[in-house]
């Protein structure tokens, strides 16, 4: 069962022609990387599946046509890179946000929202800030609530864009591995893009390379993650390892 | 996790209108229509002009024990003088809070985004072709008032997104197009001496009522204007967390900014043609609450409504009473008090929208 399924999806924003016939399929359940050099258009195919962008082609969510407005935020929930804080709002409001899709913008909170949000913030750790400002908690604790938002969506896909930027090695480690047991438990598929490629290899099962618009490489970590390949895409000089839990890439001085 | 924590979360509660804060503005609203209708040349005691108002009620028979000249200054002055300054303030408030909203910038009211210039002018228009008075069953004012503050938003509007979609080239292109209009006002006003003194006297704001008209007037556009406002107070949160991430929640964001900007035009426009360029209040108001109560629409819109109508009422007591038997023009005393609360809000919101 597809739980993605895209087909020749072209985007085009101010005349540039970002993405050129992507084809990708994801299984529901699965946890698919997409990497890619800057500029290769991660972020734009995110953008386009969560219908942010407006894209040729076409894009098939859970088996379906593609959903309207109305209805996208039910099946689709995506954590952006750099999500907007509003001053001032409470970790709690922001959270219940993600609740929309379901009650429309005009109803108010009804006692499920309430619950399905408490429960997202006991399984993110974030009770102890039900009442904080959202723009008052540290990077790691934003990427939380942020991630709780999207989960409150019940959406059964997860759109995560550089989930890990700004976060420091452990945090990384924690959202992934977060990300990783929210899958499991609540049988999410996950399409994140990541820069790290260590990383990229370590969660997740499969690989999608993205370079100039169009995937170059789909598959496993140890199948798209060698130095021939990123030596080609990202113009990078690396060594690749592995330790036995996957590819380890490491970078070589160029002198 | 402890299972305390996990007992917390059972309290988990969103931003809502306490019955606490309602109370609260009702209550001030109350107070103020209560000095605003008992303070003045002629002190009269507010229990005798609570019960001059109760007599006109239909069935009702109290006795008042006012003259006849006290009673008609109760009800036949003060009385809509007060209403109108409540509706005034309130539709004044919450239009700026929408506007501050929709446009998820702290510093947008009507005033910003030339919608009062472009009502200015439409009145200036208005009064200097005699629309405004000659005209017998219709008084054209309003209507031209409003007309320009839609166009003023209108040209805003477009002006900013041709710079970039940033909020600051939006106050920008406010402040262009407010230029423009009152530039334009002005040679509209170099051609036209004979009325440059009742639109200075409409610019500086007046409350100045003769019977019920202007409330009648008023009155359906405050209805809407905050029925509209009201019902999309939800949205306007979502739109808090930027346009595309409310779509992706499923909250058109255009639509949803077209038809609180259009609503709160609306009711702007309504507003600055029965008591000019009132300053200030669109302003203050919804940021006070925003500051004292907290940040949501939910309770920022519909407090801004109460608390703007007694700020108006009281504001319009000052400028009355101050200088007796002389008037001081409301929009002076407004922007006396709010120009420093302004420097105030600037001072801890610049940070965080630029």
């Amino acid at each position: 069962m597809s739980a993605l399924s895209l087909s020749n999806v072209h985007v085009t924003i101010d005349g540039a022609h970002i993405l050129k016939g992507v084809d990708l399929q994801v299984e529901r359940g699965e946890w698919v990387n997409v990497i890619g050099p800057n500029g290769a258009g991660k972020t734009t195919l995110l953008r386009a599946i969560s219908g942010a962008v407006p894209a040729d082609g076409s894009i098939d969510i859970d088996d379906g046509a593609a959903p309207t407005r109305g209805t996208l935020g039910r099946k689709v929930a995506i954590v952006p890179q750099s999500p907007t804080i509003p001053p001032g709002v409470t970790v709690t409001d922001y959270v219940l946000l993600g609740r929309t899709p379901h009650r429309g913008p005009f109803a108010g909170d009804s006692p499920h929202d309430l619950d399905i949000a408490s429960d997202a913030l006991r399984r993110l750790d974030l009770v102890g800030f039900a009442t904080r400002t959202v723009a008052s908690l540290s990077g790691g604790e934003r990427q939380r609530v942020v991630l709780a938002r999207a989960l409150v969506q019940e959406a059964d896909l997860l759109l995560l864009d550089e989930p890990t930027t700004a976060l420091d090695l452990g945090h990384q480690q924690d959202v992934l591995e977060l990300v990783d047991g929210l899958r499991r438990n609540a049988g999410l598929t996950i399409v994140a893009t990541l820069h790290d490629l260590t990383l990229a290899g370590r969660y997740g099962e499969r690989i999608v390379l993205l370079d100039g618009g169009e995937v170059v490489a789909n598959g496993v970590p140890s199948d798209v993650l060698t130095e021939a390949t990123i030596s080609e895409h990202f113009g990078a000089t690396v060594r690749v390892l592995d330790d036995g839990e996957g590819p380890v890439i490491l970078p070589t001085v160029r002198r | 996790m402890t299972t305390e924590s996990v007992g917390n979360v059972e309290v988990l509660t969103a931003s809502r209108l306490t019955l606490r804060w309602l109370a609260a503005g009702v209550m001030s609203l109350l107070v103020a229509a209560i000095l605003g209708l008992t303070v003045g040349p002629a002190n009269i005691d507010a229990i005798d002009a609570l019960q001059e108002l109760l007599n006109d009620l239909p069935g009702v028979n109290v006795e008042s024990g006012l003259t006849r000249s006290h009673s008609a200054i109760v009800t036949e002055i003060r009385f809509p003088r007060v209403v109108l300054g409540a509706l005034v303030g309130g539709l004044l408030a919450i239009t700026g809070g929408a506007y501050q909203g929709a446009f998820r910038n702290p510093l947008a009211d009507p005033f910003l985004l030339g919608v009062a210039a472009g009502a200015g002018l439409g009145a200036t228009l208005a009064i200097a072709g005699s629309f405004g008075d000659g005209a017998g069953y219709f008084d054209a004012t309003p209507v031209a008032a409003f007309v320009g503050a839609l166009l003023a938003v209108a040209m805003a509007w477009t002006a900013g997104h041709l710079g970039g979609k940033s909020t600051v080239s939006l106050v920008l292109s406010g402040v262009a197009v407010a230029s423009f209009l009152t530039a334009c006002q002005t040679y509209v006003l170099q051609r036209n001496n004979d009325v440059i003194r009742e639109v200075y006297s409409w610019i500086l704001g007046r409350l100045a009522t003769s019977g019920w008209d202007e409330v009648t007037l008023i009155l359906p556009y405050f209805t809407l204007t905050c029925f509209v406002i009201l019902r999309y107070r939800r949205a306007l949160d979502v739109l808090a967390v930027g346009d595309e991430e409310a779509a992706s929640l499923g909250v058109s964001p255009t639509r949803v900014r077209a038809i609180v900007v259009l609503a709160a035009s609306l009711g702007a426009a309504a507003a600055v043609s029965v008591a000019g360029l009132i300053g200030f209040v669109g302003i203050i108001v919804p940021h006070a609450v925003r500051l004292v109560v907290g940040v949501s629409n939910r309770i920022v819109l519909p407090l801004s409504v109460l608390f703007g109508a007694a700020f108006v009422v009281l504001a319009d007591l000052a400028a009355r009473t101050l200088i007796t038997p002389a008037e001081l023009p409301i929009g002076v005393v407004t922007a006396f008090f709010g120009a420093p609360f302004f420097v105030l809000v600037l001072r801890t919101s610049r940070r965080e929208i630029w």
